[in-house]
């Protein structure tokens, strides 16, 4: 009888327990649902006047209250480009030095200095891009890719020291400790029975390093693209640097801006209720950039695993 | 051991809940005599007079204990808060019309006076020793002209020894009642800017590399970085940062400078009493002395006011800044409203700003 009833309030506390999780995971949903749905009905306006055109036209006139998001999704993907160009690599590297090659002494100071960094706001990343990346930009290395390149087109204008390229390496410096210190954590998980094994059938460090790769490139897979997504959300660095400029030019030295950067600029000032909708819409279309974005990674994870065998 | 110091640390933490129990009273009761004249007000609004309006209402709490809370959200922001009836008062840079008044049962007067000015780095140039026509400035923003060495700059500054360097224009990235003068001024002047690119807080700027910044600051800083670029920021910007302004050609064909007289000229000029709503704009005033880029910035009320002794609270605030408060505005370079002005806009309070009984809140 006595052992009856317990199980029965065990079974009614799993069963409130159970609820609870229910709820959380569902509060999750949700709030999705409610931004999507709060994203579309204030961009109504602008989707309704615009269409389809607001993706793939250039204009962005708010006294005619003509808009197109294409400048502002361009230099989006284009700075996060090269965000990722520099700082996945470079994270690697990292992540392999304080792992496989350094002492445990440095491993352990290095490994702290980067988690410092991944914990400076990111204001300070603007203000220092601006002060003291920009003007270093502008008089040295601006000019060196001018002369080694001659005037390529990738590489024309006036060395303003800002731009997408100084975008793009602050944004690459951003979440360069976010993809090492996961990708040290996952080369770290390498069980030693597989480096050790590797090494004994004569394998160099190169080698071993690539049975480890090898092993880890679900995380590490993970760490890029919570990289990624930092990057693509990175409001405050990016305008400061970005030179917030409504044109799309090949030249990475050329102002340009990106849908965080148009947000965080225009809102406050936005009156009009058609410039207000276009600029939600702006924020509509990043959700789903991200939403795309999950959904590539999640799949490849899915390719790695099958291609890879890894479980 | 262990219960002795569970004791120690739970004598300690009661201690310390019956101290800031005592603390918070004692505030509470300070508030509470203070607050007792009236509530706080608020506003919200431009972020270019917030400097002024910050030092006014600081000023003015340790006179007479009333808090004015400022909130520098921005000019569009300012006038969505007063239309939704949040604020007390909202602030903005650019004036609304006579019928975005009516509708929003709104009125509107002009606070404070202030310059834009456009700012160069040209090396081996010196300061204030370049001569603009409006029409040059408005062809540098349009992207008709170039280069610093163009003929027709060194046609006007003979003297002047101008470098061969591509020219950057600098606007701001934000939306911003700067640009909203600034713009306007160049609606203005060049027929083709109007027609092809208008005036607003925030335009579509027709030049392929113009660089922007946000706030004053970061226009300030580009122009400062880049070598051969061309700006506009607020006088006391360009005052504080000591960068190299230009000579611009006002409406009666005289080159001035931009100083606090030149403002004041604007302003002086400037017909107030025939705008209706005081909607006007000191961009291209008359006046031998008068700065073309000139503009003033606004506050905005509504008209009828249910709580009448708080609405009058708030204009006495503003009776206070327009009387006495100009000094500090002048110290932190913004042209005070000339007092003819004043008088003008206190008829326009009593005519207009009625509590809820059909009675002027204003009826000093």
């Amino acid at each position: 009888m006595r052992i009856l009833q317990e199980r029965s309030t065990q079974s009614r506390s799993d069963g409130f327990f159970r609820l609870l999780t229910l709820i959380g995971a569902g509060i999750i949903l949700v709030l999705m649902a409610l931004i999507v749905i709060e994203l579309v009905l204030n961009s109504r306006l602008s989707i309704e006047k615009f269409g389809f055109r607001f993706l793939y036209t250039n204009i962005w006139d708010p006294v005619r209250q003509e808009f197109g998001a294409l400048s502002s999704f361009y230099g989006t993907i284009i700075s996060t480009i090269i965000a990722m160009v520099i700082a996945v690599p470079l994270s690697l590297v990292i992540a392999l030095f304080l792992v496989e090659m350094a002492p445990p002494a440095i491993s352990r100071f290095f490994g702290i200095a980067i988690e410092l960094l991944a914990a400076i706001p990111s204001i300070i990343y603007g203000m220092w891009g601006l002060f003291i990346f920009a003007p270093l930009m502008a008089k040295y290395v601006q000019p060196f890719f001018k002369n080694i390149s001659g005037n390529l087109f990738l590489f024309q204008g006036p060395p303003m020291g800002i731009g997408m390229l100084t975008a793009g390496i602050i944004l690459a410096i951003m979440i360069l400790p976010y993809i090492s210190s996961v990708m040290r954590e996952v080369f770290s998980m390498v069980p030693a029975v597989v480096k050790e094994s590797a090494v004994g059938m004569g394998a160099t460090t190169w080698e071993m390093v690539k049975v480890m790769v090898r092993y880890g490139i679900q995380g590490m897979i993970g760490a890029i693209f919570i990289g990624l997504g930092r990057a693509i959300g990175e409001t405050m660095a990016v305008t400061f640097v970005i030179g917030n400029s409504h044109v799309i030019s090949t030249s990475l030295f050329a102002p340009a801006n990106s849908i965080t950067a148009s947000l965080a600029n225009e809102f406050a000032e936005a009156a009009e209720p058609m410039y207000l909708s276009a600029l939600i819409e702006l924020g509509l279309l990043l959700f789903f950039v991200t939403l795309i974005i999950q959904i590539i990674s999640q799949l490849w994870l899915r390719r790695v695993q099958k291609t890879m065998g890894v479980q | 051991m262990t219960r002795t110091t569970f004791r120690i640390a739970f004598t300690a933490l009661l201690v310390l809940v019956v101290l800031s129990l005592a603390l918070t009273s004692c505030k509470s009761e300070k508030g509470g005599v203070k607050t007792k004249k009236v509530e706080m007000i608020n506003g919200a609004g431009a972020t270019f007079p917030y400097p002024i309006y910050g030092q006014w209402a600081y000023k003015y709490e340790k006179l007479t204990g009333i808090k004015i809370n400022y909130q520098s959200i921005g000019s569009g922001g300012g006038v969505a808060q007063i239309k939704a009836k949040t604020v007390d008062f909202g602030a903005s840079d650019a004036p609304l019309t006579k019928e975005e008044l009516d509708q929003a049962g709104l009125i509107q007067f002009p606070m404070v006076i202030g310059g834009v000015v456009p700012v160069v780095n040209l090396q081996g140039v010196a300061e204030g020793s370049i001569k603009f026509t409006p029409q040059i400035l408005a062809d540098i923003y349009l992207g008709k002209i170039n280069k610093w060495n163009d003929p027709i700059l060194k046609k006007l500054n003979p003297d002047v020894n101008f470098p061969e360097e591509a020219i950057t224009t600098v606007h701001r990235a934000d939306g911003s009642g700067t640009t909203w003068i600034f713009t306007n001024y160049l609606s203005k002047i060049s027929p083709d800017w109007k027609e092809k690119v208008g005036f607003g807080k925030a335009v579509a700027w027709p030049r392929a590399n113009s660089v922007a910044g946000k706030g004053n600051e970061g226009v300030a800083s580009f122009v400062r970085n880049v070598n051969g670029a061309i700006g506009y920021v607020e006088y006391a910007y360009a005052l504080q940062n000591k960068m190299n302004y230009v000579q611009l050609q006002n409406k009666d064909g005289n080159f001035v400078k931009p100083v606090i007289e030149s403002f004041q000229a604007a302003a002086a000029n400037a017909d107030w009493a025939n705008a209706p709503g005081y909607y006007l704009v000191l961009t291209n005033q008359p006046g031998a002395m008068s700065w073309p880029i000139t503009g003033a910035s606004f506050i905005l009320m509504h008209k009828i006011q249910k709580k009448k002794e708080h609405a009058k609270s708030v204009l006495e605030f503003f009776d206070w800044c327009y009387r006495f408060g100009s000094e500090l505005a002048k110290n932190l370079h913004y042209v005070p409203v000339p007092a003819k002005v004043y008088t003008l806009i206190e008829t326009s309070w009593k005519n207009e700003i009625k509590s809820t009984d059909g009675k002027p809140v204003w009826d000093k």
